[in-house]
């Protein structure tokens, strides 16, 4: 551990809150139809995307309607995403836009891939550069990091106004909040972005891949694309689906010390403002606040347990012998898998930030982190991506949280629980707890399915196994990381589990393992839609109540006895249901320097 | 028109018109713009010499030469050429890409687990290598006086998360240094010199680590031998 390393974490805390507490009163007053810096130059673009789509953006949707626009324009996305996919060497394609004549992957690849970008999970079993053509990646999995990042964010919103709605039953026009985020939030931040990565060495073009030949007479092939556009939306969006196979870790994603740092930034300014929204819409900040320490506090502690871990090093590199302490010129540490630009505090970091997020992207082998450092992104995972989480889903998932704690608390203090003046009752309560414990379901569900069979045991990559072949930690820590980055809609693997066999570049001879791929795509499905659904309801049972003013015995949700109350509820029923699973796999290797 | 109907009108023409804004003028405008204004990050900072392609600045490569058979084709395992580090020139870091190492058309991890004998044996592997191509095969003693396991940092052993990692550490490179300067004739001081002048400093002065970019490195040490010869 370096100076340097913790001066990094703790700067990223400080510029993260700089930045994210503008951009939550920025988005209120968009979601509250206020006029913004931005008006003048989208308003005219706004009327005009409201003409083409022939809506009537002013009416408002209650829970039902606003729920059937999102799923059928959700499901709208995965069809035309699959064909896109599906048909990367039909005929009708020309040569110019396949130049490398990829074929298409097989069908329940293609399912998992589509379910995957639809579900803002980015799970990927291909590999970018040998799977997919400049063509797919932008008009199929670009348009998705777009779409499916819009569709998290107007459920938190849609929720918001439920709770704060003084009367009737709208929660909002689903068409008006998805064009809203597009123009007002994602773009103007997804080009910036995108024009700050290119300006670093994120490259940006259409060129065939480049031959290089070598000073010492070897040739080189090196992928191209256009990588910066996509990266930064996929950022943005907490979507996570590298360009290229190793994702952030590879240089023309992620070129730079600095670059890290700026992405890092770019995946969690979003769900940061969002938080910083809520507060603003209920017209207390501080009920922002209060949810955003609760946040902050455990993703420092996520961090640190991480950092600490990973620069102790593995039990594998001190049986070889290596020293792993710091010494002049090298940080030391566990660097099987990571990047030397980006150290062991760098790679800590960036782990910890897409894992508390659905985002997922990885700048470093997450299979590779030792016992401890690897059960962090277990633990961010079982705590239901509520830790910021993903953009939208962060916010309407520990808003659920929250009206649990607060019933929790009302039962403590023996009164009818209020949250925000609002009476909660046994239909908001059931539909929340709902809400929260769906996504522990799916998660261990297709695990214990996929432990349990023969079928889901061959997605276990060759390195998980021992030389006995038999099953070790680390093979069912790549099965349960699997269907919980899944069900999460994370999106980052233990890498080696695999649901794709692909021996050439361009998919010819490639067969995808139909158990593995269709589970995931099931799993990644169910678990973003039913608690969408769940959260939308509540926000639906909620918008039509009255609101009374606070009492002397009105439990309060603002302040940092809430705070406790909240962090106790997450870490209550992420351990509650995820401990004896995370023990077989990820806490077993922390404990023990045994090899397998 | 029913209300779910009018919902699947508006979602296919959502859908087309947000591909066509989002798929095609976005990436493209994007593309574009970073062609015009940063024409050499958004093509991969490639490096060339005398009017070739030799590499990209942040792509790692391997500095290593074609095994030979006896017939003098080069040797191949599994349609990889078999290669031997030249010890003319600073190496990078293991990769674990396959058809060979640093394979830039196939990214990927080595998926090594912390708790894993394979780990192990690739880890000891590394350092073998590594003491060995530091050592001076003539009088059998290593190059940098002190080098011992111990001494041997990380990132020499470890592979590294894309595979093409452009980039050592500074004490990976200090040993390294050692040997370049004996089999190229050149003062240490010389050598330690330029591993300095192609060190990159940390992202605003505190994110991340630093790191010696090794083919700059390496097409320095050419420079300054062709010019000595």
């Amino acid at each position: 551990m370096t100076f340097a390393g913790w001066l990094t974490i703790v700067l990223f805390a400080v510029i993260l809150t700089a930045l994210g507490f503008p951009l939550g009163s920025y988005m209120a007053k968009v979601y509250t139809g206020k006029r913004v810096i931005l008006s003048p130059i989208f308003a005219g673009p706004e009327r005009f995307l409201y003409g083409i789509l022939r809506v009537d953006h002013e009416r408002g949707q209650d829970w039902k309607q606003y729920a059937k626009s999102l799923l059928i324009f959700s499901l709208a996305g995965w069809l035309l995403l699959y064909v896109i996919l599906r048909t990367q060497d039909a005929f009708f394609v020309p040569h110019a836009l396949n130049p490398l004549g990829y074929h298409s992957a097989p069908w329940n690849v293609t399912f998992n891939i589509a379910s995957s970008f639809m579900t803002n999970t980015n799970w990927q079993f291909y590999s970018g550069e040998t799977t997919m053509t400049y063509l797919s990646q932008m008009i199929g999995l670009t348009v998705q990091n777009w779409l499916s990042a819009g569709v998290g964010i107007v459920v938190a919103v849609a929720l918001v106004r439920g709770i704060i709605g003084r009367s009737g039953k709208s929660i909002g026009n689903f068409w008006q909040d998805i064009v809203r985020t597009i123009l007002y939030v994602l773009a103007p931040l997804s080009v910036f972005v995108a024009i700050v990565l290119a300006s670093q060495g994120v490259i940006a073009n259409l060129s065939t891949y480049m031959t290089v030949h070598t000073i010492t007479g070897l040739t080189q092939s090196i992928a191209m694309g256009p990588v910066a556009s996509q990266h930064s939306i996929m950022l943005l969006g907490t979507n996570g689906g590298g360009f290229f196979n190793t994702n952030s870790a590879h240089p023309f994603e992620n070129p730079s010390q600095f670059t890290n740092f700026f992405e890092m930034l770019s995946v969690l300014i979003i769900p940061a403002g969002l938080v910083f929204m809520y507060g603003r819409m209920t017209g207390n900040r501080r009920q922002g606040f209060a949810i955003y320490a609760t946040m902050m506090v455990m993703f420092l502690g996520a961090v640190i347990v991480a950092y600490v871990a990973e620069a102790h090093g593995s039990p594998a590199q001190h049986a070889a012998g290596l020293n792993t302490h710091v010494i002049s010129g090298s940080t030391g540490g566990n660097m099987e898998g990571k990047e030397q630009r980006f150290g062991i505090a760098g790679s800590a970091l960036f782990d910890v930030v897409t894992t508390v997020t659905s985002c997922g992207a990885v700048n470093s082998a997450i299979e590779s982190f030792t016992g401890i450092g690897g059960a962090v992104p277990f633990a961010n995972l079982s705590a239901s991506e509520v830790i910021f989480g993903g953009v939208g889903t962060g916010l309407y998932s520990i808003l659920l949280y929250v009206l649990l704690a607060v019933f929790i608390g009302g039962l403590m203090v023996g009164r009818t629980p209020e949250w925000l003046g609002k009476k909660l009752e046994a239909r908001e309560i059931k539909l929340a707890g709902l809400g929260i414990l769906i996504t522990p379901l799916a998660a261990l569900f297709c695990t214990a399915l996929a432990t349990a069979s023969s079928a889901g045991r061959k997605s276990i990559s060759e390195v998980a196994l021992s030389k006995a072949g038999t099953n070790t930690p680390q093979g069912f820590s790549e099965t349960f990381y699997a269907y919980l980055s899944q069900a999460n809609n994370n999106g980052s693997a233990f890498a080696g589990y695999t649901g794709f066999i692909q021996p050439n570049a361009g998919s010819l001879g490639s067969h995808g393992i139909t158990f593995a791929d269709v589970l995931g795509g099931f799993d990644m499905m169910f678990a973003r839609y039913a608690p969408i659904l769940f959260a939308l309801a509540v926000a639906g049972a909620l918008a039509g109540k009255r609101v009374t003013p606070a009492g002397l015995g009105t439990m309060r949700t603002d302040n940092p006895t809430f705070v406790v109350l909240l962090i106790g509820v997450i870490v209550l029923v992420g351990a509650l249901t995820f401990f004896p699973a995370l023990l077989l796999g990820p806490i077993v290797q922390g404990l023990t320097g045994h090899l397998y | 028109m029913k209300p779910w109907l009018r919902d699947i009108v508006t979602a296919v023409i959502g859908i087309i018109v947000f591909t066509v804004l989002l798929g095609l003028v976005y990436p493209l405008a994007i593309t574009g713009i970073s062609q015009v204004a940063f024409p050499g990050d958004a093509n991969g900072q490639q490096i060339h010499l005398d009017g070739k392609l030799v590499g990209s600045k942040l792509i790692g490569q391997n500095f290593a030469t074609p095994v030979l058979e006896k017939n003098g084709k080069p040797k191949e395992v599994k349609g990889a050429v078999v290669t031997e580090a030249d010890p003319r020139y600073f190496q990078t870091r293991p990769s674990a890409t396959e058809g060979g190492a640093d394979n830039a058309a196939a990214s990927t991890f080595s998926n090594h687990g912390p708790n894993s004998v394979k780990t192990k044996e690739a880890d000891e592997e590394n350092i073998k290598a590594y003491l060995e191509l530091n050592k001076n095969p003539a009088s059998k003693g290593e190059y940098d006086p002190g080098l011992t396991v111990a001494k041997i940092p990380v990132d020499a052993v470890n592979s590294s998360a894309s595979g093409l990692d452009p980039e050592i550490s500074k004490a990976n490179a200090w040993i390294q240094a050692y040997r370049v300067a004996a089999v190229r004739k050149l003062s240490l001081a010389t050598v330690d010199g330029l591993v300095a002048k192609y060190t990159s400093g940390r992202g605003l002065g505190f994110s991340g680590e630093e790191g010696v970019n090794v083919l700059e490195l390496n097409l320095a040490l050419d420079r300054l031998s062709e010019g000595k010869s």
